[in-house]
């Protein structure tokens, strides 16, 4: 009978010192795509997490997953973090918006933030940065640096966010060069260095001296690097080690801000489903220096047209713009609402080629 | 047919590199296929010689031992493949698939120091004269060494698996190992002598793709050629020539389909993304109409008790 007290008091201390201590520490779970140290998107994304760690401390614990595929494994992965305990998730790729919607579904008080999405839940918010701002300026510097006129262009999938990229890239160089041409091939990967060092040779062989990716390693620039004279751009993260040449500058996911005031918000018990697509201006966007290789008068026009974007007094999306058939898109001074753009299908005039399904 | 801006001259270059990595994987897989071992730990292998190959080139800045290091990688990694299958008798599968996930693991812990270094340039080997024919001198005879020992390794194991006597016993080894070793062969020492030299092939593939191909080190950067060599060795029914011509239209048509897409030819790009697959798979499972088979004891387990 005692012993049976005993045993029983016992257990519900244990229960009640591993409950309290669980609920001192606030767990949060991150997805990659990518090996953390692919040198882009997601070594940005895990910068975000070290973040985390170092803003709260003692009071944190961060748990990741890399290199996890978009699909059914997927939501596996995002099942078992939950169940691990986790109190706020992070999916940190497009591919993850159905299987995050699922698990959302299945966790109730368990937060979710589902990266580059549009499906939200009571306990699932979306997050994304308006990278396009960043391609507006690449899209000015490739432009006027091109010697060839033509510009290569390393897509991945055919979503609007990649999209959004290739159209404001090429309205903004075809703005400072009438003559430019861009030459697009859709990797179908996010990650595979031989592959985007195949397509960047690929560019380069057929005449482009600029080449723009929206892929996640640093092949690409290493296969600029040995073809000489052809200039690329930072994707996700700064790419420094490639500075000054080829990459001249660079589009910085900068997730730190984000992820530690999203943590908080769990702490306090304010979080709330929400839609977050901050640019340049709130600093969710950053701009890699512009290098040596890059005039200093083009350098100042880039610099021109980056404060423009932060302070809001200029939208990449400004008409008169029409759609790659013809048909009138933005009438004159008109900026496209973000709705168009969310859901963006279809390349504006002068692209030529198609999207793919 | 019109190609654009496609120079033909280049694509063929391009294709004998993007061929490489996946024919010395796929080649050092035979063998050890051959010889009655599956080992699925290819990709493990590879990505293994690339960080090793990678470091030691960037620590000694010759290429040339960054390769002999990254060969040396491979076999050392390979080599508890071997402890586990061949003397703990453990499953090939599951050791191999270990492999896998060890040799990533491994790898991307030992590359931490080795992200955005540049590694030493590899010279190409211009032969003089026959490198200056038109055409057929910068598609043939104007690669980097690696290129060369792969066409090399594919006639060495051609002719010694069909004609001397080592491929003979190695092919026993992997046709019937009891009667094999009824007849007096070491199983055991002849298996585990393939898979270190399937595990030397494959790290040599992986360096190809740090040193050369790309050139950088990235975790996770074989992004599973290891699995396509695998693939490869199966539909070539196990014979030296047809990896080759495997490899070399697995190659060729990636760059290919990348180059079509890049000169904006009016194919739907989902089609030009699947072609590498499906018309490998199509062209050597053609091929395999004839009578091969797998060599008959592949993934079985020796003991010499049984």
């Amino acid at each position: 009978m005692t012993l049976t007290k005993l045993l029983a008091t016992a257990t519900l201390a244990l229960g009640l010192a591993t409950s309290a201590m669980a609920q001192d520490k606030t767990k949060v779970g991150f997805i990659y795509v990518g090996p953390i140290g692919d040198g882009g998107w997601t070594y940005e994304h895990d910068k975000g997490r070290l973040a985390v760690e170092a803003h709260f401390g003692d009071k944190v614990e961060t748990v990741y997953q890399e290199s996890v595929p978009e699909g059914a494994d997927a939501e596996r992965a995002i099942t078992q973090m939950a169940l691990q305990g986790a109190d706020l998730i992070f999916t940190t790729s497009f591919g993850y918006m159905e299987p995050t919607l699922a698990v959302a579904g299945k966790f109730g008080n368990v937060k979710f933030e589902h990266a580059t999405g549009f499906k939200t839940a009571p306990n699932l918010s979306t997050y994304s940065a308006r990278f396009y701002e960043g391609r507006a300026v690449q899209g000015h510097i490739a432009g006027k640096m091109t010697k060839s006129n033509i510009i290569g262009y390393i897509a991945s999938f055919p979503i609007p966010e990649v999209i959004r990229g290739i159209n404001s890239a090429y309205i903004h160089a075809r703005k400072v060069n009438p003559d430019v041409e861009f030459k697009i091939i859709w990797a179908y990967t996010w990650f595979d260095p031989a592959k985007e060092a195949d397509a960047a040779t690929a560019l380069i062989e057929q005449g482009a001296d600029v080449i723009l990716q929206h892929t996640d390693s640093t092949a690409p620039q290493a296969a600029a690097e040995k073809a000489g004279n052809v200039i690329t751009f930072g994707q996700a993260s700064d790419m420094a080690e490639y500075a000054p040449m080829p990459r001249v500058s660079s589009i910085i996911d900068n997730w730190a801000p984000y992820y530690i005031a999203r943590t908080q918000a769990v702490m306090d018990g304010t979080w709330e489903s929400v839609q977050t697509w901050d640019g340049i201006g709130p600093g969710m966007v950053g701009i890699g220096e512009i290098s040596s290789a890059v005039p200093e008068d083009i350098k100042a026009e880039a610099l021109a047209l980056k404060a423009a974007l932060a302070d809001g007094s200029y939208h990449p999306f400004t008409g008169p713009l029409k759609k790659q058939d013809g048909s009138d898109w933005l009438a004159e001074g008109e900026a496209a609402d973000d709705g168009t753009l969310l859901g963006m299908n279809f390349y504006v005039e002068g692209i030529t080629g198609d999207i793919p399904n | 047919m019109e190609f654009g801006s496609i120079n033909p001259v280049l694509l063929l270059a391009s294709l004998m590199v993007a061929a490489t990595p996946i024919l010395l994987a796929a080649l050092g897989e035979l063998v050890v296929e051959r010889a009655g071992v599956l080992n699925l730990g290819v990709e493990g292998m590879m990505i293994i010689g690339a960080i090793c190959g990678f470091a030691v080139a960037v620590n000694t800045g010759s290429p040339v031992l960054g390769f002999v290091a990254a060969a040396a990688g491979g076999a050392l990694l390979s080599l508890l493949f071997a402890i586990l299958t061949q003397f703990a008798l453990a499953n090939q599968v599951a050791s191999g698939l270990a492999l896998t996930l060890f040799g990533l693991g491994l790898s991307a812990l030992l590359g931490q120091g080795y992200v955005g270094i540049k590694p030493p340039p590899i010279g190409k080997l211009d032969i003089p004269l026959l490198g200056d024919i038109p055409l057929l001198g910068p598609v043939l005879f104007s690669h980097d060494l690696m290129v060369y020992f792969g066409l090399t390794l594919v006639v060495a194991i051609w002719a010694m698996l069909k004609y001397s006597r080592a491929g003979l016993v190695l092919r026993a080894v992997g046709e019937n190992h009891d009667a094999a070793h009824a007849l007096g062969y070491k199983v055991v020492r002849i298996r585990v002598l393939a898979i270190l030299f399937g595990g030397a092939c494959a790290g040599l593939g992986g360096a190809y793709i740090s040193l050369i191909r790309v050139p950088q080190w990235t975790e996770g950067m074989t992004a599973g050629a290891g699995w396509i060599a695998l693939a490869l060795v199966v539909f070539a029914s196990w014979k030296a020539g047809r990896v080759l011509l495997g490899a070399w239209i697995f190659g060729g048509v990636t760059v290919l389909q990348l180059n079509l897409q890049a000169a904006g030819i009016a194919i739907p790009v989902e089609y030009l993304s699947m072609s590498p697959y499906l018309i490998t798979i199509l062209v050597l499972v053609i091929m395999s109409a004839d009578r091969s088979r797998a060599p008959a004891s592949l993934g079985r387990i020796f003991h010499a008790s049984q």
